[in-house]
């Protein structure tokens, strides 16, 4: 920070003469904010919609939106399962209508998707605003959040086709949040004061009363559940996740090694940085690997389906880094790659040779 | 203590298993290099006569002299940031395999397994983040109190960092811990069962001193915001009372350095008794409103599914927990005899007041030892001493804070609360243990 711009801020404490008083207590620390500065942070959303920016969007654009920026992870109809569990699903007319959502007593869905779960319409339009796109955060404009927002209320059926949110109906589609009487604060799991004292919960009161019996306390030990065999190896090989001294040792399980590579953040970590294996572990740590396997599509082609596109392409490196940078959509079908600018240059470059070479494990 | 036994290392029973396949082909070919490397002559005596024999004169470890007590050693400074043990390489934070698919909104467990004490060492401290960990400029990053106070204010670290600071012990514990295992046992593990578990030294500044500063309306400002810096912005609504109480504190040291960038490099909030979710971490800002926010943690995730169907909001303490790290679960006992069951147990609600463990699956207990110190919303070490038969037993620990709340077994937790929670499973842990010495993961009502 330069001597002027400290200047600056000395002048706008001197201007909080209001709470003087406050401030001296430890005088030389902390200066006002400005209005600009609260005003770009300050972007939350709460239920009764303060802080809510003006804006509107409606269905058919946030579709378009919606294929460029969020169809990657989520699925063209938010249904996928894919990356993230899903956002839509599960949720019926007879849900909008009495606002809690049957299939959260059935379990007559397989999923518990975002729309069965949230309450308040204001949630989803604070959380998009705030931290979507997945790779680009805080990347879109109010509009294109009340449009994605409609996008996503019409695929649940909260809204229909021909519906523009906005800032003036957005309490109105509150109305119709399909799980919106479902949440309940009966509970003593709040850590502040009571509802009945202006909080939240019933001051504290557990839901459980078990006693410290000590002698005799029950007549036989039912055991109610064991891993089941399928789960013994799942983990890697426990022998190798515990100390080789003490009075104990880890039991080996699953085949030697294999710990190693499953857990493959925390062993490359460990290792120094070798070719093949620290690339595979950069495309994990950049979330290339949550949508394109090594052998096998997931949302997007799997590297070997790459690798043997542009086999013998002497130019392929330069348009692939290109490609991956700016996002790009057609080749492999019409679910778009989001542009990936949290990946360096460098970086582009490492994994782009990689992918080409087969992308490889060692 | 038990005598000094002339023979070149106890002999004792060999549960299977405890060696390797190799280990054991290893001692059958009689090569002397696996008995020099090996934790147990003892177990290679009775898995191999032969070597016994060879090595009547006593135990090698002591009568050939290794390479460490024979040559020169690594100069100081050799490691200039000091890493454990190469032989501690089996202590890592690890992910469960097939839980999360995307490794930036993912969990590494803290292997409790290998810990003693209550302090979680700084790198094996878990991790969870929601949209990948940044390893933060500490000079360019500020936090900002704004809403119901007199002066919406900026602070740098500088700043921070020139406030009076406390420093203080505190367990930190997913709401999800042990989430998995809600319905039926899911996992092999201490570290995957219980490992989102973690406690340290914060050192920082009492939050309400920064809201005394900037004037917060304690009257209508009943709740307040942390939200983070991060893609996801983290933000969880927490209550006044709690500030207020001095407990809230913005802090930057962990364990005495700076906290490590997975766990909010250069500040995070600490809320002792709260689930993790609600150590904002890269804290960037603080807002003092009279409502809470259903931010996308409070109205999608983290709250309790009740078998009416109803979520449970805004759930934030974390109840009174134990649990058994050694033996446990995907561990083998060497031998009858003695053994040190040794746990943690901790409570949102204040200091654990006792610890019972039972060896038979919760008919008899027995009261363990509490380790010093013992400090609210800690974490608080407990050990008991085990004599094993060699019979099946199952392990359990009761934990009791100093509400009087005891910790509940399974039976009691699903009657409340049914079996599709993912969030606040704090049930008695079993472990049991067979004739082999193999512990597994079980669950008893």
């Amino acid at each position: 920070m330069s001597r002027f711009s400290k200047t600056l801020i000395a002048l706008l404490v001197a201007g909080a003469a209001t709470s003087a008083a406050a401030w001296e207590r430890y005088p030389g620390v902390g200066r006002e904010a400005t209005p600009a500065e609260v005003k770009a942070w300050d972007i939350d959303v709460r239920p009764d919609f303060a802080g809510l920016p003006k804006g509107r969007g409606n269905v058919d654009d946030g579709m378009a939106l919606w294929e460029t920026h969020c169809a990657s992870c989520h699925g063209v109809f938010g249904e996928s399962n894919e990356v993230f569990t899903p956002l839509v699903g599960g949720t019926t007319q007879k849900d909008i209508e009495t606002g809690r959502v049957a299939a959260l007593v059935t379990g007559s869905f397989p999923q518990r998707t975002t729309l069965m779960k949230v309450p308040t319409v204001s949630t989803l339009f604070d959380y998009i605003q705030r931290a979507m796109p997945w790779t680009a955060p805080k990347s879109l404009k109010p509009d294109e959040v009340y449009a994605i927002l409609a996008y996503l209320l019409n695929l649940a059926e909260v809204v229909p086709a021909d519906f523009e949110l906005s800032d003036e109906n957005i309490h109105e589609v509150q109305a119709r949040m399909p799980n919106r009487n479902g949440m309940t604060t009966d509970h003593g799991m709040w850590p502040g004061a009571s509802q009945a004292k202006g909080g939240i919960g019933n001051g504290g009161t557990p839901d459980v009363k078990n006693v410290a019996c000590m002698k005799d306390c029950k007549k036989e030990v039912v055991i109610a559940s064991a891993l089941p065999d399928y789960a013994q190896d799942a983990h890697g090989n426990l022998a190798e996740q515990n100390r080789p001294v003490g009075q104990t040792r880890g039991k080996p399980t699953g085949a030697p090694g294999e710990a190693a590579g499953q857990n493959g953040g925390a062993a490359a970590a460990a290792q120094p940085a070798a070719g093949a294996a620290a690339t595979l572990a950069l495309a994990n740590a950049k979330g290339c690997m949550a949508c394109h396997g090594v052998a096998n599509k997931v949302v997007g082609p799997g590297y070997n389906e790459i690798a043997k596109k542009y086999q013998g392409q002497a130019d392929a490196a330069a348009g692939l880094i290109a490609k991956v940078k700016a996002g790009g959509q057609g080749v492999w079908g019409a679910v778009p790659m989001p542009p990936q600018g949290h990946v360096s240059d460098e970086e582009l470059g490492q994994l782009v040779k990689w992918i080409l070479e087969g992308a490889k494990a060692q | 203590m038990a005598m000094i036994d002339a023979r070149p290392g106890r002999v004792r029973p060999a549960p299977e298993n405890f060696l390797t396949d190799e280990q054991i082909a290893a001692v059958k070919d009689g090569r002397r290099d696996f008995l020099r490397k090996a934790f147990l002559t003892a177990s290679a005596a009775m898995a191999a006569p032969a070597v016994a024999r060879a090595a009547v004169e006593g135990d090698p470890a002591i009568l050939e002299l290794p390479q460490w007590s024979t040559t020169l050693g690594l100069p100081v400074a050799a490691n200039p940031y000091g890493m454990p043990s190469k032989y501690e390489r089996g202590l890592q934070r690890r992910e469960s395999p097939g839980l999360t698919r995307v490794g930036g909104s993912s969990v590494a467990f803290t292997p409790l397994q290998g810990l003693f004490g209550i302090i979680t060492p700084s790198g094996l401290h878990f991790e969870r983040h929601h949209q990948g960990w940044h390893d933060v400029d500490p000079s360019k990053h500020r936090l900002m109190i704004n809403g119901l106070v007199k002066t919406n204010a900026v602070f740098t670290m500088d700043d921070l960092m020139r406030l009076p600071s406390v420093s203080r012990i505190h367990f930190i514990e997913c709401g999800a811990n042990t989430g998995m295992e809600w319905g039926n046992v899911a996992v092999p593990t201490v570290q995957y069962s219980h490992g989102m578990l973690s406690c340290s030294e914060f050192t920082g500044v009492p939050l309400k001193d920064i809201l005394d500063m900037c004037g917060a309306d304690y009257k209508k400002g009943r709740f307040v915001l942390a939200e983070g810096a991060d893609g996801s912005s983290m933000t969880r609504t927490i209550p006044m009372e709690m500030i207020e109480s001095g407990e809230v504190l913005v802090a930057y040291g962990m364990n005495g350095e700076m906290l490590r960038p997975e766990n909010g490099y250069p500040l995070r909030l600490v809320v002792p008794g709260v689930q993790g979710v609600s150590w904002v971490k890269w804290l960037r800002r603080i807002e003092v409103g009279d409502k809470p926010w259903a931010t996308k943690d409070e109205a999608v995730h983290y709250m309790d599914l009740m078998p009416d169907g109803q979520h449970r909001q805004y759930t934030s303490i974390q109840e009174c927990k134990s649990v058994i790290t050694t033996p446990s679960g995907g561990q083998l006992l060497l031998d009858k005899g003695f053994y040190n069951i040794s746990g943690m147990a901790w409570s949102g609600r204040g200091k654990v007041t006792r610890v019972d463990v039972s060896t038979d699956g919760g008919i008899n207990w027995r009261q363990a030892r509490l380790e010093t110190p013992v400090l609210s919303k800690a974490v608080t070490r407990f050990n008991i001493d085990w004599v094993w038969d060699g019979k099946p037993a199952i392990l359990q620990s009761r934990a009791v804070d100093e509400t009087g709340y005891v910790q509940p077994t399974y039976g009691q937790l699903r009657a409340a609360r049914g079996t599709k929670s993912i969030y606040h499973n704090n049930a008695i842990q079993s472990w049991k243990v067979v004739e082999s010495g193999e512990v597994s993961n079980v669950q008893v009502l």
